[in-house]
């Protein structure tokens, strides 16, 4: 696998790791990673570092819902259009073309169900293209970017084998 | 007036040695806190499909004896399976599955092994070979590979230890545990020598799949040695799948038939429940492995530029999950320095010496653990070395 692909890999996997790290295990040395992330950065491939955070384990309210969009598209205005007005607002966490019955699936983030459907009922249903919105609220979440949330596999193994 | 009580034991029982590795494990087990790097199994659970299809298994009531050989759709995949190594076997008669690889061995060398036959085993090796052997009457040979080589075993070792004389010789590559590799080339060798003294080779290839810079190459595939060949393999360390038991042997059909004569009577057949596990691993798992495997070379290259960087000299080891490296400057003896290293940093390690003649000055380091335990025990032995 060439090493940016590579590099890729280990930053999804834990982006917290220290470079020399991550040069070790890919056997080059810590200033090419460097230079790699730079490029990996400039590109537009990596765009953030995130943790991946339980909410139900967090002491505070944290509400988020999955809401799908329906919209009509006329001469002017195409799906570029009514993505940029949806993204720039801070509730959206994530922003999607999708193919099926509905066009935009967003993800919705507050700190409360009523923060969340005033946010859709107030700035997403009156924009004029937007026919139509359904919002689902996420009860529970079990996985979520690759981490699994339960109890992983035991790890039953004896502390030293042959 | 007493009556003596004389041991039940077979003189066979009361001669086999406990191993090498126990003294560690009841260390290992007082201790808490401890970071061990001492383990021979994978870090990875068997891969859910595998799972899966052994639950369904168990739920459908499938808890039967199958046919002695195994399931024939399981040999079936088997022998298509292996044809990725250019291994090419009937499956009705050229394979037999087996409880775990472990099994495999010991069928062969009872199958193979007349009273006072000598069998050559390459060391450094897994510890079951020597025991296996002395279990099937025949006289184990040790033949020692040197660090020098990288632990590849060559025609030399072989005319050194005076392997002419053996009917059968054992082979694991990769190996456990040096994490050596042997290439096409330096298996010709071998075979050459196998060719010229007769001699029958017992494969053990139980890490094929776990090869990171080349593939794997069975000495079965070299001219003239399918013919003188057992290859052992299983789902153990590829998938897995250690506790489900379930290797296979491939081989002529003579020789498959006489370990499955013994097979019939001792073990009868292999566990149901695994064999369902192994036909879904092989149709479904490649995926899962090859993710496996791309973790473990990672986390090899990590281990290795570690232990180089802490100054013990630790060669390219190049499949498995095991490197090899020498203990550090002022430290001739891996036993004392694995049990200072476990009782002062609580970091398990096994001695070389462990693993037969060659192994001294070594420590075998496993690298089936997280990232997060290994970057721990490569800071715990960092200060260790640091420290004296």
């Amino acid at each position: 696998m060439e090493a940016k692909r590579e590099l890729l890999d280990l930053l999804l996997s834990d982006a917290r790791q220290s470079t020399e790290d991550i040069a070790r295990q890919l056997g080059v040395d810590a200033a090419t990673v460097e230079e790699l992330v730079d490029e990996l950065e400039a590109e537009g491939a990596v765009r953030g570092y995130q943790a991946v955070v339980d909410w139900d384990s967090v002491d505070e309210g944290h509400v988020r819902a999955e809401v799908e969009l329906n919209v009509e598209l006329d001469r002017e205005t195409g799906y570029e259009d009514i993505a940029q007005r949806i993204a720039k607002f801070s509730q959206v966490a994530s922003l999607r073309l999708i193919s099926g019955d509905y066009d935009f699936a967003v993800d919705v983030e507050g700190d409360s169900m009523h923060d969340v459907s005033n946010f859709v009922s107030e700035q997403i249903a009156p924009i004029p293209e937007v026919t139509q919105t359904v919002t689902h609220f996420v009860m529970r979440t079990y996985k979520e970017r690759g981490v699994y949330f339960g109890d992983g596999d035991d790890d039953d193994r004896l502390a030293v084998s042959p | 007036m007493s009556e003596e009580l004389t041991s039940p034991l077979s003189k066979r029982a009361r001669q086999t040695p406990p191993s090498g590795i126990r003294r560690f494990f009841e260390l290992a087990e007082e201790m808490d806190d401890l970071v061990s790097l001492g383990v021979g199994e994978p870090d990875f659970s068997a891969p859910w499909a595998a799972r899966t299809a052994a639950i369904d298994s168990l739920e459908k009531g499938r808890t039967s004896y199958t046919a002695n050989r195994g399931r024939r759709d399981l040999r079936e995949r088997i022998a298509e399976h292996v044809s990725r190594y250019d291994l090419h076997y009937d499956p009705d008669e050229e394979v037999l599955v087996t409880t775990g690889a472990s099994e495999g061995v010991d069928l062969a060398m009872r199958a193979l092994v007349d009273p006072g036959d000598v069998v050559a085993v390459p060391e450094p090796s897994y510890i079951s070979y020597g025991p296996t052997v002395t279990f099937a009457g025949g006289e184990p040979l040790s033949v020692r590979t040197r660090a020098e080589t990288d632990f590849v075993l060559t025609y030399d070792d072989l005319e050194r230890a005076g392997a002419a004389e053996a009917s059968v010789l054992v082979l694991c590559y990769p190996n456990n545990p040096t994490g050596a590799v042997m290439s096409r080339d330096e298996l010709a060798e071998v075979a050459e020598f196998a060719r010229e003294h007769d001699i029958f080779v017992l494969s053990d290839e139980i890490y094929a799949a776990l090869r990171y810079e080349d593939d794997h190459v069975s000495i079965a595939t070299l001219p003239g040695m399918r013919e003188r060949t057992v290859v052992f393999n299983g789902f153990s360390k590829a998938y897995a799948m250690t506790g489900l038991r379930l290797g296979y042997a491939l081989g002529p059909p003579e020789v498959i038939d006489g370990m499955n004569r013994i097979h019939q009577y001792t073990m009868l057949s292999s566990p149901t429940t695994a064999q369902y596990a192994a036909i879904e691993a092989l149709e479904s798992c490649d995926d899962a492995v090859a993710e496996m495997r791309t973790e473990f070379d990672r986390r090899r290259q990590f281990v290795i530029s570690r232990f180089n960087e802490l100054g013990m000299d630790c060669f390219e080891a190049k499949g498995a999950f095991y490197v090899f490296p020498q203990c550090p400057p002022g430290w001739e003896n891996d036993e004392e320095f694995a049990e200072a290293l476990i009782r002062e940093e609580r970091v398990a390690l096994v001695p070389g010496r462990v693993f037969g003649a060659g192994g001294e000055g070594h420590l075998r380091v496993s690298y089936a653990s997280g990232m997060r335990d290994l970057r721990t025990a490569l800071d715990r032995i960092e200060s260790f070395v640091e420290s004296r």
